[in-house]
């Protein structure tokens, strides 16, 4: 294998998309992603100078609304689904400064 | 003879004509989900009495005149990523298990207004992201021709249901080849129409630059006749599509002479299973013999779709999955200290293997130092990819391939090796970079009697032509028996 | 020996744009109102649900663009800028970081000594605003409020090239002024409708390189900025001094207790994953729409003030003043439009005004009282309607509740007598009631007369023409 990701890729990577990974769990995405990237690498052999990104297929542009009040109160579909409400807004475990 | 016999757009002209009701339809319907749910396992969601009441009020709608159209009374499924107002919507996922959305996906809103009746929500790859259904967090669905098979994926409980006769069409999201791999394994036709005809308002995203929903039906009719009522020009919808045409029905053409077919030789090399290989020649020779002109050709960086796929989808997903967090909906952990806690517990409870493994590609790809190398770079092979498909639609009207270099796997005989897993998608990914549209169309069954599918790939907005090409060939082949046909006989 | 230090300062400017909906949905950005009653699939992440944006946002950032001199970047898109907060409904921020809409600009801020510095903008960009945090303390948890979330927002990141608290405070002030003058914003810092961060290194007077630069945020006022401008710079400067490095890190202001703290958590890995927002389509600002934009830019401060000076003749002083806000401005060239009497004008927004707002401790941005009213007032004491001290009283009126000044005056029957024969009876009624003044008067006490003015005006409750009481009473005590 090409790549090897380190106990410390994964750690962070973790940290990125918050996931808490067993230590069973942590080897695996180690090698899954190590298999991966090896794989993707191919594209390398590939010359691409030059080659403008392709974001999006068709080149559409300005899609946009005008600038005029269509919603009105949504509070009740919007707290709907909450885990934990106190019936007007989320709850959630304290955030820090 | 059964209601179940008839295709969709059958069932709505006899429903029309009064010789069966929307609710009868809808009996038929539920008592074949009594009869092989157990067994197959094809919904995540499905509420008898609300399918029967509403079929109730469509009928009712179309006794009075006010609901008409060539879906009108139709029951339909419809996979578990798609948004339905009032209605549990979980992606298969434990991180979803107590959704219920306050509004539909457009392409929902649309098949409603055209009279087609929902029967339930169905089971799929965990966030569409899987080739066998099996990732899901609600069970795995079966392979209606043999339950020791997987049915495909993700839209696997879609492309079971119809195959089962447990509804009469459904509706599944194309990401990587989600429709076309499932209907093929299921022996039904499926298409995923040209990025942004059909609207994404609703779906929950994957990848959302390649996200598509298309049907899942009995035959090439049904699926000209569901792809004009679910496109749309939505203006929820950024990336969706202005078309004027959109009037696939005026395809059902029986005629394909002078109709240039390009075959990709890279398309029928090493991998693919000679009984796949044989049938999908087989039928592009039916098609050759009605008038169309066959020729080989090279269609280029065949090879480097996937790592270009899977390197986009999974970035995009690692995005667009972050808003599962439990504070809003879905899953919030039980236990945890403080916010980055319940983040990490949640997301971690709430999301199975594989939709972990993709949150960390894509997560890792985007990050500080490697999204030039990786990200980028896949956004440039894309360009290319697309420039492939561009000089090959100079040439040719259609390209016909495989759908996938094999029939239905065994259960449990995929997840292992991921990789190899993911090779399964060589002959659909590239349609999704580069916004193609692609129907398979079954064109035979191997030695253990398992259905293979064909796969018809045209340019962007010409749906027409594989619309034509397919229902010409499917005049020709005639009748295909599905499990439930085999099942009546 | 202390050694001299240099600060070095840069600013990325948050302003709320005063559109009617949010960036991405057709939701109310306005203020107040119950807690995510502002809200719907879109401002709060539902799945499912997707972005289509406000053209008003591009318009208002293009023309902030071309009012500070930057090239407008007619081909830009928005890109994903991803991290995990509970007050980010899809813990991604639609923002700008590859082709922002505006690039390479300056404004110009004038500096005590009277020299201009231009401040080089590096970028503004437009993003979408999060939602509102409320921390309960006793119960350990925090509420969240998505009526903000997805309301527009320009960034406005200067180059650094400020070095005080002064040339700081002239360049946000600059910056307001401007934008107030596009009707972009209110540009409001208590409010949070215009928000600082402030970046800033030290280094040694005359050196060329950068100092290791720290972010301060949450900056609510003028003051507070510059408070934290001298705490931050000291407390760099103490680092050096000692021997420790500068950490690049950001940093929250605490105004109460006039300090900074690191805002440093080992789950913020401070790496944003930007990459182009799939769900939204690149936005082509072509010729014929930037010309548009152009020609709706409204006249600048600099322009009016030459204009001013040329055409209505009035104090250099007073020009400065009235064009310092638009709105001022407004109301000026419109009352003078009607009553063509731009001295008088300029003197009612100059005293009265100021000196209403000063005393009910309002902001200019808060008159609520119209220029047509403004300018009868002047037509009535032009006219001799009515006399300076009704005038005054009207005014309070008009500045209150912006009533019709005529039709007040005849309500109130406060209009001047100007009827000889109704102030003579008055006249010699206060001179037959006043034989003391009369006397002191005729002994040749010029003042006497104005007592005997003062109690004729009492007399008439204040609505006599007082020049001509004058004029008659000297007329009668002559006799």
């Amino acid at each position: 294998m090409a790549n090897v990701i380190s106990d410390e890729t994964i750690e962070y990577v973790g940290i990125l998309a918050k996931l808490e990974l067993s230590d069973e769990d942590k080897e695996n995405a180690k090698k899954d992603m190590a298999s991966m990237l090896d794989y993707i690498d191919k594209l390398g052999e590939l010359d691409t100078e030059g080659v403008e990104p392709m974001s999006h297929i068709f080149p559409v542009q300005n899609v946009m609304r005008e600038d005029v009040v269509t919603n009105g109160d949504g509070s009740e579909d919007t707290l709907k689904n909450a885990p934990e409400s106190n019936g007007e807004a989320f709850i959630v475990p304290k955030t820090v400064d | 003879m059964s209601l179940l016999d008839l295709t969709a757009t059958q069932l709505a002209k006899a429903i029309k004509k009064g010789d069966v009701t929307a609710v009868d339809a809808m009996q038929a319907v539920i008592e074949q989900i009594e009869k092989k749910e157990k067994e197959l396992n094809c919904y995540v969601t499905f509420d008898k009495e609300a399918a029967l009441k509403k079929a109730g009020e469509v009928q009712a709608g179309i006794e009075d005149g006010t609901i008409s159209g060539p879906l009108a009374g139709v029951p339909v499924a419809i996979k578990d990523n798609m948004c339905t107002d009032g209605v549990l919507t979980t992606c298969s996922s434990r991180i979803l298990g107590n959704f219920v959305p306050a509004f539909s996906a457009e392409a929902v809103i649309r098949l409603e207004e055209a009279g087609a009746v929902i029967i339930g929500k169905t089971n799929m790859d965990e966030f569409a992201m899987g080739s066998t259904t099996e990732t899901s967090a609600y069970g795995v669905t079966r392979n209606p021709w043999n339950t020791d098979h997987v049915p495909g994926g993700s839209s696997g409980g879609s492309a079971a249901a119809v195959a089962a006769g447990e509804c009469f069409f459904a509706l599944g999201s194309d990401t990587g080849g989600s429709i076309r791999q499932p209907a093929s394994y299921c022996g039904v036709v499926g298409m995923k129409p040209t990025y942004g005809t059909v609207s994404r308002y609703g779906l929950i995203a994957y990848g959302s630059s390649l996200d598509q929903i298309g049907p899942l039906c009995k035959d090439v009719t049904d699926c000209a006749t569901i792809m004009e009522t679910i496109a749309s020009h939505d203006v929820k919808d950024s990336t969706s599509m202005l078309r004027t045409d959109t009037d696939f029905t005026s395809a059902l053409v029986n005629d394909v002479t002078g109709m240039r077919i390009g075959i990709p030789r890279t398309y029928f090399g090493e991998g693919l299973d000679p009984q796949v290989k044989k049938a999908v020649l087989d039928a592009v020779n039916v098609l050759k013999s009605k008038g169309a002109i066959v020729e080989e050709f090279d269609l280029d960086l065949v090879d480097y779709a996937i790592p270009t796929y899977y390197t986009i989808a999974a970035a995009e997903a690692s995005s667009n999955l972050e808003r599962f967090d439990g504070v809003k909906y879905g899953y919030r952990a039980k236990e945890y200290d403080g916010l980055h806690d319940m983040y990490k517990r949640t997301r971690s409870e709430g999301f199975g293997p594989e939709v972990k493994r993709r949150i960390m590609l894509g997560s890792f790809v985007l990050s500080s130092g490697y999204y030039d190398a990786y990200y980028l770079k896949a956004l440039r092979v894309k360009a290319l990819i697309k420039k492939a498909f561009d000089n090959a639609f100079a040439k040719y009207d259609i390209i016909i391939g495989p759908v996938a270099p094999t029939t239905a796997p065994k259960l449990g005989s995929s997840l292992a090796d991921p990789i190899k897993m993911y090779l399964g998608d060589i002959y659909t990914i590239s349609l999704n970079l580069a916004g193609l549209p692609g129907m398979s169309i079954p064109c035979g069954v191997d030695s253990d009697g398992l259905p293979i599918g064909m796969q018809i790939i045209g340019d962007c907005f010409k749906e027409h032509n594989i619309i034509r090409a397919a229902y010409t060939y499917e005049l020709a082949r005639g009748g295909f028996k599905t499990p439930y046909d085999k099942e009546v006989q | 020996m202390a050694k001299n230090y240099e600060t070095v300062i840069g600013l990325e400017v948050h302003v709320e744009l005063a559109t009617k909906t949010k960036i991405f949905c057709g939701c109310s950005t306005a203020f107040g109102g119950a807690p995510n009653t502002h809200t719907c699939p879109v401002c709060t992440g539902m799945p499912g649900s997707l972005p289509v944006l406000n053209k008003q946002v591009v318009e208002y950032a293009a023309a902030v663009g071309l009012a500070t001199n930057c090239t407008i970047t007619q081909n830009c898109k928005f890109d994903r800028k991803n991290y995990f907060y509970p007050d980010n409904p899809q813990n991604y921020q639609i923002s700008q970081l590859y082709l922002p809409i505006c690039r390479n600009g300056h404004v110009d801020i004038e500096l005590e000594d009277g020299t201009v510095k231009p401040v080089r903008i590096h970028e503004i960009h437009m993003e979408e605003d999060a939602g509102k945090l409320v921390h309960d303390d006793w119960e350990d948890v925090s509420y969240v409020d998505f009526n903000r979330s997805g309301v527009p927002l320009i960034e406005i990141v200067s180059e650094p090239d400020m070095r005080s608290a002064k040339e700081v405070i002239a360049y946000l002030e600059k910056l307001r002024l401007i934008i107030q003058y596009l009707g972009a914003s209110d540009c409001k810092l208590q409010e949070g409708s215009m928000r600082a961060d402030v970046n800033l290194s030290v280094r040694e007077a005359g050196s060329t390189e950068f100092g290791t630069r720290t972010e301060t945020k949450n900056l609510n006022s003028f003051s507070a900025i510059q408070r934290a401008i001298e705490a931050e710079t000291a407390r760099q400067i103490d680092l050096l001094e000692s021997g420790q490095p500068v950490i690049q890190e950001t940093r929250r202001w605490d105004d109460n207790k006039e300090y900074s703290y690191a805002m440093r958590s080992k789950e913020d890995a401070q790496d944003y994953r930007y990459f182009p927002d799939p769900d939204l389509v690149p936005v082509n600002i072509s010729d014929e729409w930037l010309d548009e934009i152009k020609s709706r830019q409204p006249e600048f401060k600099t322009e009016k003030m030459k204009r001013y000076k040329e055409e209505f003749g009035i104090p250099d002083y007073d020009i400065n003043i009235i064009t310092d806000s638009k709105k001022m401005a407004d109301i000026f060239e419109e009352a003078v439009a009607i009553c063509n009497k731009p001295k008088k004008v300029s003197n009612w927004l100059m005293v009265e005004t100021m000196r209403l707002l000063k005393e009910h401790n309002m902001d200019v941005s808060d008159i609520t009282f119209s220029a047509k009213n403004l300018a009868a007032l002047v037509n009535l004491t032009e006219a001799g309607t009515i006399n300076s001290s009704v005038a005054k009283e009207v005014f309070e009126k008009v500045f209150s509740e912006d009533i019709d000044p005529e039709k007040y005056v005849n309500e109130h029957g406060l209009g001047q007598v100007n009827d000889e024969s109704a102030l003579r009876q008055t006249i010699e009624e206060i001179v037959a009631a006043n034989p003391q003044s009369v006397e002191d008067y005729r002994n040749g006490k010029e003042k006497a007369i104005g007592f005997l003015v003062g109690q004729t005006m009492k007399a008439m409750k204040g609505k006599a023409n007082p020049g001509l009481v004058n004029t008659m009473l000297k007329e009668i005590l002559s006799k």
